[in-house]
């Protein structure tokens, strides 16, 4: 979003009016919250809010323009942190309440939503967390992991699906020539620390928390079974974040066939790809894994776009 | 109007939201419903569960798609892919109209996803009816507009909200979705009698209506979706009604979703309403 105007528009006589008009009142709307969470006490110029309020927001008999602005202000932080809590409990999980706000808060002010829907919301975060490792200190590694991890499942929920490629259509064409697509919503993650059972334990547990709550021995449950899920100790683990039969699905993966999968998803060819399982992987062993592969649909015809290292 | 050229041509009844906490129960009980209204951004996906889920419940039901992110009042042009996005949903649903808030959200592509209230000025008005237009010549569907709740009011306005939705459905020759329970809201927050608001719009515009549930506070009420249909919209809904002519009707209800039944009795008791105004127009 561009710069806000020095002030409001005082007539809205054009489109160039309205422009101008609605970058102040975004700017204001999405202004980080106070301490308090309240809309801030000084405007970007260091004038008092409520001036700056007063100048294009009419008060009421019970309310005056900074309250009517602060109402606007504080729905926009609830609702997309909310959003953000409900697409990363594992991070949430790991970080803490008071540092996944902070990332949350940091992330927003400074990757604020450039789509028409929050499914998108989160798209952007891993890259933030990886150029600033501070706000996710003292684990900032695991944390990145995590978001990845947390974003291929939404990517995994409701991602592209192209045409599933038959085996005869494999058939046709030799496999030094041949390149395959992964479908879209696949992800091929190599990680430091097995994050998948973490976040499958965080969601057990807020399951858990949920039903908890319709229950007379609420607190005893909570004592029992809704400890803080431990954090995962550093073990490389090769992961592929999928749907089937449009359910989620992990699937852990040995490294060479992670290594397949990585190369052909970055447009190599078959035979290049399986080489670069190395040389101690057995055929047989490779031909499993492509009728595994194959039968779970994630090869497409190779798109436009190839994908980037996954690690 | 039970049908008109704003919900092209249909007479449909009492719908409800579609809502995930309803979706096991509608697909196994397939219980009767008029129609059913859903999100679009919810179902502008490229695959996975929800065209699964939304393809069964095409099967079976009428479906009318409803926007949250069209912002028809924001400066920014119309975002193209969206647009094609918005069709696609649209080809498959079937949709006999679509509808979208009166307000605007977005700036310079960056997206509040909120529902903010316009200033009521004529350019602007002008401006949102030709986006209005654009919107409508690309996805091929009637259009009604609906008036948000809002908490907010403008120096720079130079009318009330009901002469600038009046105006922009003129200039756009679109349709309204009046929600009687946001113009409840709004005039508690910004003092006018919402009788007037009724009154003073083009009646033979309105292609459907929206009921819900709001919230009290202590100088103001929000618009929160999580409650049953209080009397006084009731009474609105129903004076609409005898304004307007009986309409398709939703009930919203968002937050703290209860059970289908439940949700659907509620949307049911609009026919109290639609019964009365019947007898009075005999």
């Amino acid at each position: 979003m561009k710069r806000p105007p020095k002030r409001a528009p005082a007539r809205i006589a054009s489109t160039a009016d309205l422009r101008s008009f609605q970058r102040m009142m975004a700017a204001a709307v999405t202004r980080p919250l106070d301490a308090n969470d309240n809309l801030q006490s000084k405007w970007i110029d260091g004038r008092p809010m409520a001036k700056v309020a007063a100048e294009f927001i009419k008060p009421n008999d019970r309310l005056t323009s900074f309250e009517r602005l602060q109402l606007y202000n504080q729905m926009y932080w609830y609702r997309l942190f909310d959003a953000i809590r409900d697409d990363c409990p594992g991070l949430q999980a790991a970080l803490g309440d008071k540092a996944f706000a902070r990332l949350a808060q940091a992330y927003l002010a400074q990757c604020p939503s450039r789509s028409f829907t929050l499914r998108n919301l989160c798209s952007r975060l891993g890259e933030f967390m990886r150029r600033n490792p501070r706000l996710t200190a003292p684990r900032p590694a695991l944390a990145l992991e995590i978001a990845r991890f947390e974003w291929a499942q939404t990517v995994a929920f409701d991602g592209e699906s192209r045409p599933v490629l038959t085996a005869a259509a494999l058939a046709r064409t030799p496999p030094s020539r041949l390149r395959l697509g992964l479908q879209p919503y696949v992800t091929l993650l190599d990680l430091m620390h097995p994050v998948d059972t973490f976040v499958m334990s965080v969601k057990r547990r807020d399951a858990m928390r949920s039903e908890a709550s319709n229950t007379p021995d609420s607190k005893v449950v909570h004592r029992q079974s809704l400890r803080r899920a431990p954090l995962p100790r550093p073990s490389r683990t090769w992961v592929a974040v999928h749907r089937l039969d449009n359910r989620l699905f992990y699937k852990r993966l040995d490294p060479a066939a992670y290594r397949i999968l990585d190369a052909l998803g970055r447009g190599v060819t078959l035979s290049r790809a399986i080489a670069a399982a190395g040389p101690e992987v057995r055929p047989a062993q490779v031909q499993a894994w492509f009728t595994s592969w194959m039968a779970l649909g994630w090869f497409c015809e190779l798109g436009n776009k190839r994908r980037p290292r996954a690690s | 109007m039970p049908a008109n050229r704003f919900n092209g041509h249909c007479d449909y009844g009492i719908g409800i939201g579609l809502r995930v906490p309803h979706y096991s129960h509608i697909l196994s009980k397939k219980p009767v419903v008029d129609w059913f209204e859903i999100i679009s951004e919810n179902f502008m996906v490229e695959g996975g569960r929800p065209l699964e889920l939304l393809d069964r419940i095409l099967e079976q039901y009428r479906v009318v798609q409803h926007g949250v992110s069209m912002y028809f009042g924001s400066a920014d042009k119309p975002d193209r892919t969206h647009l094609r996005r918005l069709k696609n949903l649209v080809k498959r649903t079937k949709t006999p109209w679509l509808s979208d808030h009166l307000c605007w959200g977005s700036v310079d592509g960056t997206y509040t996803h909120d529902l903010l209230p316009m200033p009521y000025t004529f350019a602007a008005a002008r401006r949102t009816a030709e986006k209005i237009k654009q919107v409508r010549d690309f996805i091929e569907v009637p259009i009604c507009v609906e008036n948000v709740s809002s908490y907010a009011e403008f120096h720079a306005s130079e009318m009330t909200e009901w002469e600038f939705l009046s105006e922009v459905v003129d200039l756009a020759d679109c349709g309204i979705l009046l929600d009687v329970n946001n113009i409840y809201v709004s005039s508690k927050n910004h003092s006018f009698n919402p009788y007037d608001y009724v009154n003073n719009i083009p009646h033979d515009r309105v292609g459907q209506m929206h009921v819900a549930g709001h919230t009290k506070f202590e100088k103001y009420i929000l618009d929160t979706h999580d409650h049953p249909v209080l009397d006084p919209v009731w009474k609105l809904y129903a004076h609409a009604t005898k304004m307007c002519g009986v309409s398709a009707t939703l009930l919203e209800w968002d937050d703290k979703i209860p059970s289908f039944d439940e949700v659907h009795n509620e949307a049911l008791k609009a026919n109290e309403f639609i019964d009365g105004a019947k007898k009075a127009a005999v």
